[in-house]
């Protein structure tokens, strides 16, 4: 080291008798002492509580300690606490290192005490050997814009809009169609309650007007999108015109495509003796049949009468029939599309009732899988449709309904039998899809899709309203159909995230990122092998044919330094000096 | 008599490193043997750590990441595979590729962690101490070991390696897609083509010889440690040192 000496202090933790009851810290701390570097060791109870981190304060007052190690339960929960307790004596905080005896040693091997002590001494030798070469890093500031841009105007990026409006953002709110609204404009009344969708659709056109903080663009598209967190420049293109934005966070509330009955109709029609529903399939809907969408119906109720395109294709269809058969799962919850729509079930179960309350004379019939129908109020929402005469049937997985000239026939397995019911209206329950320029998207924003060509988000639990990139966030039906109550869940979800970035003018990027360093560069051979692996796109070839890697976009994977044909590229933190040292500790070498 | 084998573990912090302290939280119970680095992705394990680790005594290693589709960083975890594809081919050469392996755990599944653990303790064990571990390791085992270690440092390798799944799966420069079985062609013969190539320099390392005295010691044909010469020759790597009776001696540059 051609600076100062390093001086090393390390703490083992007892953690109660988590530690000490199976092996002797004692033993551990006087181990500690022999190992290269180490000017200081002791043991304590807890580590983490106030007494053990006044003795770690101390250690690095009274012994010039310059770098700390603690040996104790594991980085994923308490290295942000010993991080934050080495800053404050002036020790940067990446010069502390996390030994991990607890987790994935006294607790994993607790009959054997003689083997779990020599397995943290070798732990311990190998965290001091690291911390031996740690360098201080120091957190990049960026500056950052505090705006937001929401694409997609339907119900669950209206919210957010609106969401991030009243916080006093500058928000852009981009939808493609020439009106908001997305499909609550297909909607006629919304489950549990039955109100109007047009009701809340202008309730909130009204408050997205009267919001100073938010301009919508209709018609428009995001062509491109650049930059990182803090400082994405969108370019949003209406009709010929192009509008560059620079916003500091990003909404993705593009929605669902209703997957039309042709699609479904044509799948079944391919899928005829083929396995399809784990099963195979031996009868179809007619094309001929008169039959309709869920979605027509929703039309049909709002126009009071079907769309000029069914009543061209079947002009038998009534909005005044006598039998109405209701077929769910058409199209969904199969080997095309395996994922449960999530809306079908209570839609059906609204039309049936709607149609019910229009004429209590009407026959309607749901046959199902499954029906699905989550929390109290929608399940007494089935229990009232039950109660209002609607008949359900359950047909197996393996044998759809097929339709025998002015019959339906459905195998009842509660029964065991075939039945025949008679309809005059078929209405198919066809899934919710995603957009076809899905993929378009997720590229130009560099996230993910999920097998089915949905968003996918950063972590089901723990990042729900995230990706993995920094500052771009999700609601709504982009990730999953949701019904109106959850996509309007979503959006306050998503902005309040979003918020947590444009609420700064500024944005901390960790200081463990990859780097190419002024002295490497000359070893660099330019051959761009780092920027084909890079999944941040943080590496690029700059105007002086240079490899230059953007600090704030990389994320310290260290993909590009393990590929990196000449090693030119160091992984800070994780550098190939530091990995090495932990290996030859390991060795005993 | 039985024996404790060494494990080396490289453990990705946000899926594989959550699983095992996991196993932990669950009090889950598996062999002492394992040692943990945890590094940021698996995609940053570089297959000279593997062969690092191999060389001071491990008598086995094993990486783990996020299943594929689960990666924190997206697709790191389909590098790491790529990188391990050469680790393993290369120790196959020597007859140690059982001593590697390359797991998906979750940070869920803190039982998988567990048996994996066990169930690699329990390979390493039936496999015996490593001839390139224990008290007296095989000098010339390690020297292959070596050799590996210096090829997959190479730029050739590396480039291949990270440049696979682009050309592969998608295009290369030249808008050309290279099936899978004419990239392992490829990769197979670099492969076999450096390991030699890094052990002649090795070799010469130690003093010059000629070409015959390289092909004994390599147990490969003359005319192969010839062709080998001559690239080393190219890259500056190796050299024509002076002429012993008729026989040409070279020596490392």
């Amino acid at each position: 080291m051609t600076e100062k000496e390093v001086r090393i202090g390390v703490f083992v933790c007892s953690c109660g008798s988590n530690i000490g009851g199976l092996i002797d810290v004692k033993a551990l701390a006087e181990y500690s002492k022999t190992l290269p570097n180490v000017v200081y060791s002791d043991d304590n109870l807890y580590t983490c509580s106030e007494t053990g981190l006044q003795q770690i304060r101390d250690g690095i007052k009274d012994h010039n300690l310059n770098r700390v190690v603690v040996a104790s339960c594991t980085p994923r929960t308490h290295e942000p606490l010993f991080r934050d307790t080495v800053k404050e004596e002036g020790v940067n905080e990446y010069l502390f290192n996390f030994v991990n005896i607890r987790d994935q040693n006294t607790w994993c091997h607790q009959k054997h005490p003689k083997e779990a002590f020599e397995k943290a001494k070798d732990l311990i030798r190998m965290g001091v050997a690291k911390a031996v070469k740690l360098e201080a890093l120091e957190n990049i500031i960026v500056g950052a814009t505090t705006t937001a841009i929401v694409i997609g105007g339907g119900v669950s990026g209206m919210t957010t809009a609106i969401s991030l409006g009243n916080q006093g953002f500058q928000t852009y709110l981009v939808e493609k169609e020439d009106h908001l609204g997305g499909r609550l404009n297909n909607l006629y009344k919304l489950f549990p309650h039955d109100i109007e969708a047009s009701v809340l659709l202008d309730k909130l056109k009204q408050n997205i007007e009267k919001n100073k903080n938010i301009t919508v663009y209709t018609s428009s598209k995001v062509t491109n999108i650049e930059g990182f967190v803090g400082n994405y420049e969108v370019e949003v293109t209406h009709s010929e015109n192009k509008i560059n934005l620079t916003v500091g966070a990003i909404i993705v509330a593009v929605g669902t495509t209703l997957v039309p009955m042709d699609t479904v109709v044509k799948e079944f029609r391919q899928a005829l003796g083929k396995e399809v529903f784990n099963a195979t399939v031996k009868t179809i809907v007619p094309p001929s049949v008169t039959k309709v969408m869920q979605a027509d119906l929703e039309y049909a109720f709002i126009h009071n009468d079907f769309s000029e395109d069914v009543k061209k294709r079947f002009p038998n269809a009534t909005l005044n029939p006598s039998n109405v058969v209701m077929m769910q799962c058409c199209g969904s919850r199969n080997n095309v599309r395996q994922y449960c729509s999530a809306v079908c079930c209570m839609t059906a179960l609204k039309n049936a009732l709607i149609l019910k309350e229009r004429n209590p004379n009407v026959n309607v019939t749901i046959l199902f899988r499954d029906i699905y129908t989550p929390g109290t109020e929608y399940e007494n929402y089935y229990r009232k449709a039950r109660d209002s005469g609607i008949i359900f049937i359950k047909y197996p997985d393996e044998e759809p309904p097929a339709v025998v000239d002015d019959k339906i026939k459905v195998f009842n397995e509660f029964i065991g039998e075939y039945i025949l019911v008679p309809y005059d209206l078929i209405v198919l329950s066809t899934p919710l899809g995603a957009n076809d320029d899905n993929k378009e998207l997720a590229q130009m924003l560099k996230v993910p899709l999920e097998e089915n060509q949905f968003f996918l988000e950063a972590h089901v639990k723990l990042r729900p309203m995230d990706f993995a990139t920094d500052g771009v966030y999700i609601a709504g039906s982009a990730k999953w159909p949701v019904d109106i109550t959850e996509a309007i869940t979503q959006g306050y979800a998503a902005a309040s995230r979003a918020s947590t970035i444009i609420s700064h003018d500024t944005i901390e990027v960790e200081g463990a990122t990859s780097f190419l360093p002024e002295w490497n560069k000359k070893v660099c051979s330019g051959c761009e092998v780092c920027v084909t692996v890079c999944p941040y796109k943080a590496i690029n070839k700059n105007e002086k044919d240079e490899i230059e890697i953007t600090q704030v976009l990389c994320k310290g994977c260290g993909v590009c330094g393990a590929t990196c044909t000449n090693q030119a590229i160091i992984i800070r933190h994780f550098t190939d000096e530091q990995i090495m040292s932990e290996i030859h500790a390991f060795g005993g070498v | 008599m039985s024996y404790e084998p060494k494990i080396l573990g490289f453990l990705c912090n946000w899926c594989s490193y959550a699983g095992a302290d996991l196993a932990g939280v669950s009090r889950m119970q598996y062999p002492p043997n394992i040692r943990v680095i945890r590094v940021m992705c698996s995609g940053r394990v570089d297959p000279r750590f593997i062969f690092e680790a191999l060389q001071v005594g491990a008598d086995g290693v094993i990486v783990m990441g996020c299943h594929p589709g689960d990666c924190h960083y997206l697709e790191g975890n389909y590098e790491a595979e790529k990188k391990f594809e050469m680790v393993q081919k290369f120790l196959k050469l020597i007859n140690f590729d059982n001593r590697v392996r390359l797991e998906w755990v979750s940070a869920s599944e803190g039982a998988r962690y567990a048996e994996i653990v066990k169930d690699f303790t329990n390979q390493i064990k039936e496999l015996g101490v490593s001839p390139a571990g224990g008290d007296n390791p095989d000098k010339t085992v390690l020297g292959k070991l070596k050799a590996m270690q210096k090829a997959a440092g190479g730029d050739r390798l590396r480039a291949l390696v990270g440049r696979e799944r682009k050309i592969t799966e998608e295009t290369n420069v030249y808008g050309e897609k290279v099936s899978i079985e004419k990239f392992n062609d490829i990769f197979d013969s670099a492969i076999i083509e450096e390991y030699y190539r890094q052990r002649i320099l090795l070799s010469l390392e130690k003093d010059p010889k000629s070409v015959k005295d390289l092909a004994i010691e390599l147990e490969i044909d003359p005319s192969e440690v010839l062709q080998h010469i001559l690239v080393l020759k190219t890259r500056i790597q190796a050299d024509f040192q002076k002429i012993v009776g008729n026989t040409p001696i070279f020596m490392k540059t």
